[in-house]
């Protein structure tokens, strides 16, 4: 579908730029925060989506990542820690014409708000949520998270982790999501394409950004970002295309017998006839989770849209239930519920 | 053969069914209720139950009991029983000691035998051994009577014996000198669905008002005359129904859509489940997957432009504090309902209590002032939810309304209003691309103005970081910190000059004045009226508006000298005046059983001190 399908938002009748949605406060992330290329990117998109600049509103939790709402001028509202998916939850079920953005960390949703991402993931709200993934916490100077990896030492670790991380793919699979993209904040390009995707999805988008923390965890994604390493370690998924990757685009993925295989173009008598072509439709999230999983060294990490289902979103059953109510309820107002049942006059 | 019982007038009498968990007692009480009122009793009930949903059989643990008090003037759920039912051992060994001396006990001899009087805790039958000597007992095979009584009808033996508490039911029809026929049509109503069902069950109403009628006992008929109540249309209602109704009118009359964001607790799930029926008015109900998430969401709602509610009990608004400081400092409205139960912790989940006061005035990180009001009786929720929503809309702030288990579970007398006479309204709404808007621009009130995302030209930005007053930009300035808190605090307080006085009943030229708040009006109300009646100089204030206080509240303490606080609580309500007004002394009267005040005991306990 196309934006235009999306009847419930206002669109600008004028063009928007840029320009619409720069606000006037000083942006205070650190020079070189992975969180600049984030923003520049949606003061991209939001123009491109075309609805009315007033129809867009940004909620957020706490953390670095959290700062986000008053950097873009939307309507904004900086919450508390932990809670922007549910303080955005009653936003969208109060206005579902509104179009609804989250900006929330690794400590915001997958520590102290787990509960409420689980839970808005499940009921597939239509929102999108841009998970910066720094996998460090930021604001507070340094402290592991539950996306750190184990045996990360940080301030709170000196010996190293001891605890397994939270891949927020599995999270958005296991939470029956039915949007999960991953971009790197190295690319702005893909990142864009990647949030112009998630908006035009029904339901609950979680875009996980790999940030780098350039103060607390630099280089924690350099695996997949540096020069020399990210070509055998990237794979781009683009919808209908063959998985095919690598520096000289000569490796691919199979469906072997226990799961996703990385296998090369020309050995073997491997022809690109035999890649796994991605279908990020596919209502079964069986191979989405395969490709959420997938980590260096041994495989490439997936980036792009991994799974964009289409399932009946929240927001719009709740407005059904209501209007189905209204039809068929003999309660129209107060009045007629004061006076319902069992009365009498005295 | 009606034997020739005497009728007996009386003002008001308290009726208590009591049985097993699942005998159908909450039903037989519920429908009584409704008969006292098509008869044009006033009334008020109250549900006693377990925590436990279906508790060992037979134990004291496990019963469940529902008491009306029904007559001329009924101001409580009342205090001590005229009547009990007992459909076991187990209830009567509940429930003796809230009967009083002389009251007619009814008691199924069926459910009688060595398993279950021991399971009571009773080594000898206490229908045999004389400790019953100074009530009337009437022994009933309530079981056996009622299940035959359906014999004729083609239903299971179960369905059969369930039809017991009508055969109870139909006893108190009797013994309460009720229309038979009265009866007979609350059970068609309300098995409008199952006609085999309303037939089993009027033959066990009509067994068992035959088996009273016989009774060879020196029976006394209790006849309670019709209600005093002004003219107009009534109805029964709990107050958790009103709670929700109140809401869904103050929805209504601002023009606000209503949102709920909330979780189930007892004893607060009903509002809940209330407003989940209502959807034709709009009504957008969120169960959300914590209590953290319900206020959460509401705030979401309430910046988005939705009149927003959360409801819950003491153990969720502990866990609601920090967002309640959010919605203090972004200056949103937002309706809190806490149906106050006994705590700390999860205490006494299904028992009632006022002690959450402390925690409603002052339970959150730094200064959060925002507004407190408590509602009196389960009809009265209606109004204090109205007038919570209204003042939270028109002055921006969250408000906390406190009710409490006894009026939310409990019901009584509703006259019914139009909403044509609810006063108005009227939200700061900012209208769109109001050129001076800014997000924290106050009025002569100190009140921000609402500006709703999707309104063109109000972009902005609120959240938890303070604020710079008028322009809204985050700011640590310190004057300006200082600034804000003392402008959050002077908005609540304006609030007073919008509320109603604070009034008193009784007479007012007495030396001594009795306090009280939210809940335990009926109570304390009908003790001063008794004294009064008696002839004692005393008088009453029961607060509903607890932050910020009438403006006249200094003026009508200074008159008496002396002040006595009554509470559910160790004195919440007593410090709280001691520290707005410190140049009264108070005395105080608390209880903190779970259970209501009784009038005998305030009446006792006022006359001691007077």
């Amino acid at each position: 579908m196309s934006f235009e399908d999306n009847y419930t938002i206002d669109r600008s009748e004028v063009p928007l730029t840029k320009e619409d949605f720069v606000s006037d406060q000083m942006v205070k992330w650190c020079p070189g925060c992975g969180a600049h290329a984030i923003l520049n990117s949606i003061e991209k998109v939001f123009p491109a989506i075309g609805y009315k600049k007033e129809n867009f509103c940004i909620v957020s939790g706490i953390g670095c990542s959290s700062r986000f709402p008053y950097y873009v001028n939307t309507f904004g509202f900086h919450g508390i820690h932990g809670r922007a998916n549910v303080i955005a939850t009653g936003v969208k079920i109060a206005n579902p014409h509104l179009s609804v953005w989250i900006a929330t960390g690794d400590g915001d949703s997958m520590a102290i708000g787990g509960n409420h991402f689980i839970h808005i993931i499940r009921r597939n709200l239509d929102v999108n949520i841009m998970l910066f993934n720094n996998q460090i916490y930021g604001l507070t100077k340094g402290q592991y998270s539950p996306t750190s990896p184990m045996g990360a030492k940080t301030k709170t670790s000196p010996q190293g982790t001891i605890e397994q991380p939270f891949n927020p793919g599995e999270l958005v699979m296991g939470a029956q999501g039915t949007f999960f993209a991953r971009t790197i904040d190295t690319n702005p390009k893909h990142m864009t394409e990647v949030m112009f995707e998630a908006a035009r999805h029904d339901g609950t988008s979680l875009v996980e950004i790999m940030q780098n923390c350039i103060i607390f965890n630099d280089d924690a994604h350099k695996m997949i970002t540096s020069r020399e390493l990210k070509d055998d370690h990237q794979l781009m998924l683009e919808h209908g295309k063959p998985m095919i990757f690598g520096k000289n685009n000569d490796k691919g993925i199979v469906l072997g017998r226990m799961g996703l295989e990385v296998v090369s173009l020309g050995k073997n008598g491997i022809t690109e006839k035999d890649i796994l072509v991605h279908d990020m439709h596919q209502k079964d999230p069986g191979i989405h989770l395969m490709l959420a999983k997938l980590k260096p060294p041994v495989y490439p990490i997936a980036l792009g849209v991994i799974r964009a289902a289409s399932f009946p979103t929240y927001d719009d059953l709740v407005v059904e239930q209501i209007e189905y109510a209204k039809e068929n309820s003999n309660i129209k107002c107060v009045d007629d519920l004061l006076n319902s049942g069992d009365t009498w006059e005295f | 053969m009606a034997k020739n019982h005497k009728v007996l007038d009386v003002e008001s009498i308290v009726v208590k069914f009591a049985g097993d968990s699942g005998d159908g007692m909450q039903l037989a009480g519920t429908m009584f209720a409704d008969i006292s009122a098509l008869t044009g009793n006033n009334l008020s009930t109250f549900p006693y139950y377990p925590a436990e949903i279906r508790p060992p059989h037979n134990t004291v643990a496990g019963v469940s009991g529902f008491q009306v008090n029904k007559g001329k003037s009924v101001n409580t759920s009342g205090d001590q029983c005229d009547i009990l039912v007992c459909m076991n051992p187990a209830s009567l060994a509940a429930h003796l000691k809230f009967t009083k001396k002389g009251a007619t006990i009814i008691i199924d001899t069926d459910s009688i035998n060595p398993r279950s009087l021991e399971k009571a805790g009773y080594s000898v039958n206490p229908i045999d051994d004389g400790s019953l000597s100074s009530y009337t007992v009437i022994k009933a095979p309530m079981t056996s009577i009622a299940k035959d009584s359906c014999s004729h009808l083609e239903i299971d033996n179960k369905s059969a014996e369930r039809t017991k508490n009508m055969f109870a039911l139909g006893m108190v029809t009797y013994i309460c000198d009720y229309d038979i026929e009265k009866s007979f049509y609350v059970i068609n109503k309300k098995f409008k669905a199952k006609p085999t069902l309303a037939l089993a069950n009027k033959a066990a109403l009509k067994a068992g008002y035959i088996f009273a009628e016989s009774s060879e006992l020196q029976l006394s008929r209790i006849h309670t005359p019709k209600a005093d109540l002004e003219k107009g249309k009534y109805r029964i209602i709990t107050g958790n129904e009103a709670t929700a109704w109140g809401l869904l009118a103050a929805s209504e009359k601002s023009g606000r859509k209503i949102f709920l964001g909330s979780y189930p607790i007892t004893p607060a799930t009903e509002i809940l489940m209330e407003l989940a029926k209502h959807k034709s008015l709009g009504a957008r109900v969120f169960q959300a997957e914590d209590e953290i998430g319900g206020i959460c969401s509401a705030i979401g709602a309430s910046f988005a432009g939705a009149m927003a509610c959360t409801t819950t009990s003491g153990p969720g608004l502990s866990l609601k504090t920090e967002a309640l400081g959010l919605a203090v400092i972004t200056e949103l409205p937002l309706i809190v309902v806490n149906v106050q139960r006994a705590g700390p912790s999860t205490g006494m989940p299904t028992k009632s209590e006022q002690t959450d006061l402390y925690m409603a005035l002052f339970g959150r990180n730094g200064e959060a002032p925002l507004l407190v009001f408590a509602a009196s009786s389960p009809a009265d929720c209606f109004y204090k939810a109205y007038e919570a929503a209204k003042y939270s809309m028109e002055h921006m702030t969250p408000v906390i309304l406190l009710t409490d288990g006894q009026m939310g579970q409990g019901s009584e007398i509703f006259r019914i209003p139009k909403m044509s006479e609810l006063p108005p309204i009227n939200p700061p709404i900012v209208a769109a691309n109001d050129e001076n808007f800014k997000p924290y621009v106050r009025n002569e009130d100190l009140v921000r103005g609402w500006a709703i995302p999707g309104t063109e030209g109000l972009r902005h930005r609120i959240g938890g970081l303070e604020k710079t007053n008028g322009a809204g930009i985050v700011s640590t300035d310190p004057h300006n910190h200082e600034q804000m808190i003392a402008l959050r605090a002077e908005k609540v307080e304006k609030v007073a000059e919008h509320l109603p006085k604070q009034t008193i009943s009784g007479d007012e030229k007495a030396d001594t004045l009795v306090v009280s708040w939210g809940g335990t009006y009926g109570e304390v109300f009908s003790a001063v009226k008794e004294l009064c009646a008696e002839g004692k100089k005393i008088a009453h204030a029961h607060f509903n508006y607890i932050c910020p206080m009438p403006k006249n509240t200094a003026e009508i303490l200074s008159k008496f000298k002396k002040i006595v606080v009554c509470e559910l609580n160790s004195g919440q309500f007593a410090n709280y005046l001691r520290m707005k007004h410190p140049e009264n002394t108070y005395l105080q009267y608390n209880k903190m059983q779970g259970l209501p005040f009784t009038i005998q005991e305030l009446k006792e306990h006022l006359t001691k001190i007077m």
